[in-house]
């Protein structure tokens, strides 16, 4: 009865059949589209490195690289200087990289190490990855009227008691540098755990099995096992996230302040590159454009540069813990 | 169902396509692009203009004063809208001539927040000293001298100002730098301004009124039409002939009394001067911040739009004005309506 069946079956049906000609252009096709969207990606890349960095040349021949170490946004004298700008992106990136890095791989740990039930787990998941899905501007209105009200006290407390202490040398009105690295840390926070949980979800549970069968408790285990293993993986996630916190634009626009001021100072205003940008591009008049330009290919190289440090660290990072792929 | 759907359908059809054929013969779409701060009024006027003139649309892009000149020269517009009028030097650029009209005018206010605090007088000098930090606490001597029996909190005073360049901006520093020499060098006059260091600054006027309405101990300058819509105490200040004035629409008129229109004519053109700045009104009874705002036309154009243009002006002049306090703008005085009307004439 079976190999009658058999002796029926249509051999062109069959899934192990010869390529088609058909098949061969399909292949074909797909190949070139490929091709194209990732030369397309890469040249879309260098036209607007090239077209920023086109208008930013005027400015650059004019200012020089006094341009990065001046504390001037003058439009009325033409004098332009970005250090405010470039120590509050930095400041502010760090600070939230700190504390959305501690949170997000935690959070990682907690979700992938057997601390949840798996469905639970995933839910918890879904609900950190739907942050991600919340508007900048809404980020930005929650902290004007929840974030800044609650945390206002709090520093003010901070400033009354240990206003010697730099980082709470003023104290906190409004819109200032510590509801803003809040902000960003959450912001960042998504992007930062969900890929940690892929990292270490990566990480064979054999390997798991195995450190317990050398008799380490569940935090050796996590901390001197599952962590380092999954190492460039969680690199990975915190220079994704230093990156978005680096250009992150509106939320930062209403909450930093926009002074141009360095302070050490959690609590006083200061101002980001972003957001420095976002504010005066809509009416700045030709000679501030191209200032702003310059300061548009200064926020793209810091990116740049992070980026790059990051992938050393990763390589340096794969290559330690992870021996030769 | 279907057989009562068909025949509507075709009557909806040929009405449309009857009603299309007029509008397709004679639509004529204006554009026009400029300043923010009168875009709310701006907005109002065009879209009741276009409804009441068949065959008309107009519309305006709030992108502010600069860009809008900036569109105006490059032809891109058929007019533009500008808080800070227009320089000479731009208005040579233009070869078919300008027509520089004021449309409306407006209040900046001190709006603050202050538990408790329901009349706040500032005298010249003490706002002046605010906005230059040199006054930093609210219960300070000067403040507390001209408003007594008012309890004020010991707290520090921040100051909020605009993030983005404005003509708000250009129009509160001017007042301050017409008041005090010592302002205009420090903080200077523009659309942005060199503020003290630990003045916090927010987008828009909106961004600053959320900022001051979340912030205890703020105060920040806003347009008059913002502090009536969110409801945000104002301060009442101290005019040039010495007298406490609140921001309201007959103090706005008062102040706008007091402009004294240039005599000459715009550079290289028999158009009228309108250009006037209304830095530190005289009147006893005028409140100290207030400005016109300007729409810019081409004195040499197409006739159709030209007559559409003249309609629209006629329209903003007459109906036009009657909306304004409603929306916290202040109508022009009637001397100012006819010489605008005189002016728009020009517009062929």
């Amino acid at each position: 009865m079976a190999s009658h069946h058999f002796d029926h079956v249509d051999r062109s049906g069959s899934v192990s059949g010869p390529p088609s000609a058909g098949d061969y252009i399909f292949d074909r096709g797909f190949r070139g589209v490929a091709w194209l969207s990732a030369v397309f990606i890469l040249a879309l890349v260098v036209y607007i490195v090239i077209e920023i960095g086109g208008k930013a040349l005027p400015a650059f021949s004019e200012y020089g690289f006094g341009f990065l170490t001046s504390t001037t946004w003058n439009v009325q004298t033409g004098q332009f200087g970005i250090l405010p700008e470039i120590w509050g992106t930095l400041y502010s990136s760090l600070l939230a990289l700190i504390i959305g890095g501690v949170f997000g791989v935690a959070i990682a740990i907690f979700l992938t190490q057997d601390f949840l039930h798996g469905h639970l787990a995933a839910v918890f998941r879904t609900i950190i990855e739907l942050l991600a899905a919340i508007p900048s501007v809404v980020y930005g209105l929650w902290g004007i009227y929840v974030l800044i009200p609650l945390l206002r006290p709090v520093a003010n407390w901070l400033h009354g008691e240990f206003g010697f202490v730099p980082f709470f040398g003023t104290s906190l009105s409004g819109p200032g540098l510590g509801p803003a690295a809040l902000v960003l840390a959450i912001m960042i926070l998504p992007t930062v755990a969900s890929i940690s949980v892929d990292a270490l979800h990566q990480v064979p549970y054999k390997v798991k099995e195995a450190a317990y069968g050398m008799g380490t408790t569940r935090w050796e285990a996590i901390l001197k096992v599952m962590l380092p293993t999954a190492g460039s993986g969680i690199l990975a996630a915190l220079v994704l996230g230093f990156g978005r916190a680096l250009g992150e634009t509106m939320a930062l626009a209403m909450l930093i302040g926009n002074s141009n001021q360095i302070s050490l100072s959690l609590f006083s205003p200061a101002n980001t590159l972003a957001a420095l940008l976002a504010s005066s591009f809509p009416e700045a008049g030709p000679v501030e454009v191209r200032a702003l330009m310059y300061a548009a290919l200064v926020l793209l190289a810091i990116t740049l540069i992070v980026n790059a440090i990051g992938l050393a660290v990763m390589k340096f990072a794969t290559r330690k813990f992870e021996a030769e792929r | 169902m279907k057989k009562p759907f068909i025949p509507a359908a075709i009557v909806a059809l040929s009405l449309g396509v009857a009603s299309m054929a007029p509008a397709l013969a004679q639509e004529l779409r204006l554009t026009g692009s400029g300043a923010s701060f009168p875009f709310p009024i701006y907005s109002t006027w065009f879209k009741d203009f276009s409804k009441q003139t068949q065959g008309v649309t107009v519309d305006y892009q709030a992108k502010g004063s600069g860009a809008g000149i900036q569109d105006f020269i490059n032809n891109t517009v058929d007019f533009a809208a500008s808080d800070a009028a227009m320089e000479d030097a731009d208005i040579a650029k233009v070869k078919q001539g300008v027509v520089l009209l004021p449309m409306t005018a407006g209040e900046i206010v001190l709006s603050y927040n202050l538990a408790g605090v329901n009349e706040l007088k500032l005298p010249r000098e003490v706002y002046v000293a605010i906005f230059m930090g040199a006054i930093e606490k609210w219960n300070d001597p000067k403040i507390a001298a001209a408003n007594p029996g008012v309890k004020l909190p010991d707290q520090n005073i921040t100051v909020v100002a605009r993030s983005d360049s404005s003509g708000t901006t250009y129009v509160f520093t001017g007042h301050l730098s017409a008041v005090s020499q010592a302002f205009k060098s420090a903080v200077g006059h523009g659309t942005t301004a060199q503020w003290p260091k630990n003045v916090v600054k927010a987008p828009k006027n909106d961004g600053v009124t959320a900022t001051i309405k979340q912030t205890p101990g703020a105060i920040g300058y806003i347009e008059y039409g913002y502090a009536i819509a969110t409801k945000q105490p104002m301060a009442i200040l101290q005019n040039k002939a010495g007298k406490f004035v609140a921001p309201s629409d007959e103090s706005g008129k008062a102040a706008l009394a007091s402009a004294e229109f240039p005599t000459k004519t715009l550079p290289g053109s028999d158009a009228p001067d309108l250009r006037v700045w209304i830095s530190d009104p005289s009147g006893e009874t005028a409140y100290p911040i207030a400005t016109f705002t300007w729409m810019l036309f081409y004195k040499d154009q197409d006739d159709a739009k030209a007559k559409v243009l003249r309609d629209l002006v006629e329209y903003s002049l007459t109906k036009g004005q009657t909306i304004a306090p409603k929306m916290g703008y202040i109508p022009l005085p009637d001397s100012v309506i006819a010489r605008v009307r005189k002016a728009a004439a020009l517009i062929q």
